[in-house]
């Protein structure tokens, strides 16, 4: 039953991460090899082919996101960026690769970079991430020496730059416009969109913005074949898929393995059930910009279409999972205080709007009408799903809607116990 | 290392200025970012205080005010939240007799929260400079802070 499949970490544990010696004993960099034998656009309809989605949370398909950078304007400068500024409540994959297997995101990079035509790149990564940091330097030190960075790589006409960009403590710079901002050494506030970074990104040129995951499966896709890589995971979320697990669970931590599994075996195979003897009350799948759900979705399929169907979200593969004890309230009240803290304060409804819905929160214990004010926490947040700029503002209608479907009557009686702070 | 020295490292390019930023924070020995420094950067990136004010004051990490030899930084994401940092910030504001964003008075400890640090498990997360603590409870936070009190 238990057994994981993969793609991402498949040097995980078997090369030590600062020696590209080892990485090359494990066939590293001989699918840039490969690549560099085919024309960049057979790489595109590869990547197209293989049904990648992005790993960071959006799940939008890769290749075409690829294609789109590539066609937007013929010989010009172009960037690729990696997202490395993981910062998704409950989310620890990218960490894991970037520490164990350094090297597999530097050749997904230029990969990827071969296949659009760019000959720079940076990857943006947020600065508390030091030993991820600290490995990335040394791997891109020992490509360079080595000639898989710099010019005329293994000998052919491609040549890619590669730099470390750090960030600085913001959770809002993980997303795509105002990562751009950042990298250009400004305040972390978002773009309006469009245009998109695929048209207008870092320094006004083409950008191709891929998360750490999903370019370590460039790779892979690449010596294996797209259809190697189509062949798993479901009709429409293919291939796999790290899944961090946290919370009151016997064995919190990382789990690849192919997409469509169940959030039960998930919790009950992988993370070995809930921990002293307590029962499963419900999880948040996908991080706070996430939701809810209770028993009821355990046999469900992870798979992007199949959850969103069902009103859930897989998003960076967070899972964080709670037993009885845990009170909803204060879990949805920490939440609401993580948005605050992190709005960045550019517009107006996302400002506001997350000041509101924690003050409706403490309204909430200290008020009789409840109900009144819960269906007030629920219009404000779509309010500001419809009118916010970017995806934060955007955001704290899942975690909301989802605790009120699943724990209405919960949040209601845990909003009366006396908090003891 | 000499702000001069950082600087020369660097194109006076604007988007070098966070990267200018942390190695100057990271040289000082109070872990911040005085003004004096502030104008130096902003005369070589040529850019105006308010631009670099807009920086600093933007991300969590840069500090303008002097910071203790150690920078604590407690994860107060919902995971840990959910597993108790609370209890764990009520100690270290205990034993450092300080409260968050403060300084002891030794200049030793510094305690500040972070949002997620992607260190979550089943206990509480943090980070001591550059080094992570994981699996924390109160006893441990005991035994961690002594030890640096003594280091």
């Amino acid at each position: 039953m238990k057994k994981e499949t993969r793609i991402a970490l498949k040097n995980l544990g078997k090369i030590n991460p600062e020696n590209i010696d080892d990485y090359l004993f494990h066939g590293g960099y001989q699918a840039i090899a490969v690549a560099l034998e085919m024309q960049p656009i057979t790489i595109i309809e590869e990547i197209e082919k293989s049904g990648l989605r992005g790993r960071g949370g959006a799940g939008f398909p890769t290749g075409i996101k690829n294609r789109f950078t590539s066609n937007s304007c013929n010989d010009c400068e172009r960037f690729v960026v990696c997202n490395a500024d993981e910062g998704e409540p409950g989310t620890f994959k990218d960490r894991i690769i970037m520490e164990n297997d350094p090297h597999l995101l530097l050749e997904g990079m230029l990969i990827s970079a071969y296949g659009i035509g760019a000959s720079k790149g940076y990857i943006y990564i947020r600065a508390e991430y030091y030993l991820s940091i600290d490995r990335l330097k040394k791997a891109i030190e020992s490509a360079y020496k080595r000639g898989y960075l710099g010019k005329n790589i293994m000998g052919s006409q491609f040549s890619f730059d590669l730099e470390i960009k750090l960030g600085a403590g913001s959770y809002l710079c993980g997303e795509e416009l105002t990562l751009i901002e950042s990298l250009e050494g400004k305040r972390g506030y978002p773009r309006i969109k469009p245009p998109f970074p695929a048209e207008k990104g870092l320094f006004g040129k083409p950008t191709l913005i891929n998360n750490v995951e999903t370019l370590s499966h460039f790779p892979s896709i690449i010596t294996n074949g797209a259809e190697w890589y189509s062949n798993m995971g479901t009709e429409k979320s293919k291939g796999t898929k790290i899944f961090t697990i946290s919370g009151n669970v016997n064995n919190p931590g990382f789990f690849e393995v192919e997409m469509g599994i169940s959030l039960h075996s998930l919790i009950y195979d992988f993370a070995e059930g809930i921990k002293d003897g307590k029962t499963f009350k419900g999880a948040l799948l996908g991080g706070a910009a996430g939701t809810f759900v209770d028993n009821s979705m355990l046999d469900a399929a992870m798979d992007y279409d199949k959850l969103k169907e069902r009103g859930a979200s897989l998003g960076s593969g967070a899972i964080i999972v709670f037993d009885e004890n845990q009170s909803i309230y204060d879990l949805l009240y920490s939440i609401l205080r993580f948005f605050k803290h992190e709005s960045c304060g550019k517009c107006v409804p996302c400002r506001i709007g997350t000041a509101q819905l924690l003050s409706l929160m403490d309204k909430l214990k200290n008020e009789e009408n409840k109900l009144e004010i819960i269906n007030e926490i629920l219009f404000q947040s779509e309010m500001m799903a419809k009118t916010s700029l970017c995806p934060l503002g955007q955001s704290p209608i899942l975690p909301v809607r989802s605790a009120i479907k699943y724990f209405e009557k919960e949040i209601i009686s845990q909003s009366i116990i006396v908090n003891n702070f | 290392m000499m702000t001069e020295e950082i600087l020369a490292k660097y194109k006076p390019q604007k988007d070098n200025l966070i990267q200018i930023l942390h190695e100057i924070q990271d040289a000082h020995h109070q872990q911040y970012l005085p003004e004096e420094e502030l104008i130096k950067i902003a005369k070589y990136l040529n850019m105006s205080m308010s631009s670099i004010y807009g920086v600093t004051s933007y991300y969590t990490m840069f500090s303008t005010k002097p910071r203790g030899k150690y920078i604590i930084r407690l994860c107060e994401s919902p995971i840990c939240d959910m597993l108790g940092s609370d209890k764990i910030a009520i100690k270290l504001k205990e034993i450092l007799k300080i409260n968050f964003n403060e300084t002891t008075s030794d200049g030793l400890f510094t305690l500040e929260s972070s949002e997620c640090l992607g260190l979550c498990g089943n206990k509480p997360s943090m980070m001591i400079n550059q080094r992570t603590y994981t699996g924390l409870n109160e006893d441990i936070i005991e035994l961690i802070i002594n030890d640096l009190r003594n280091e």
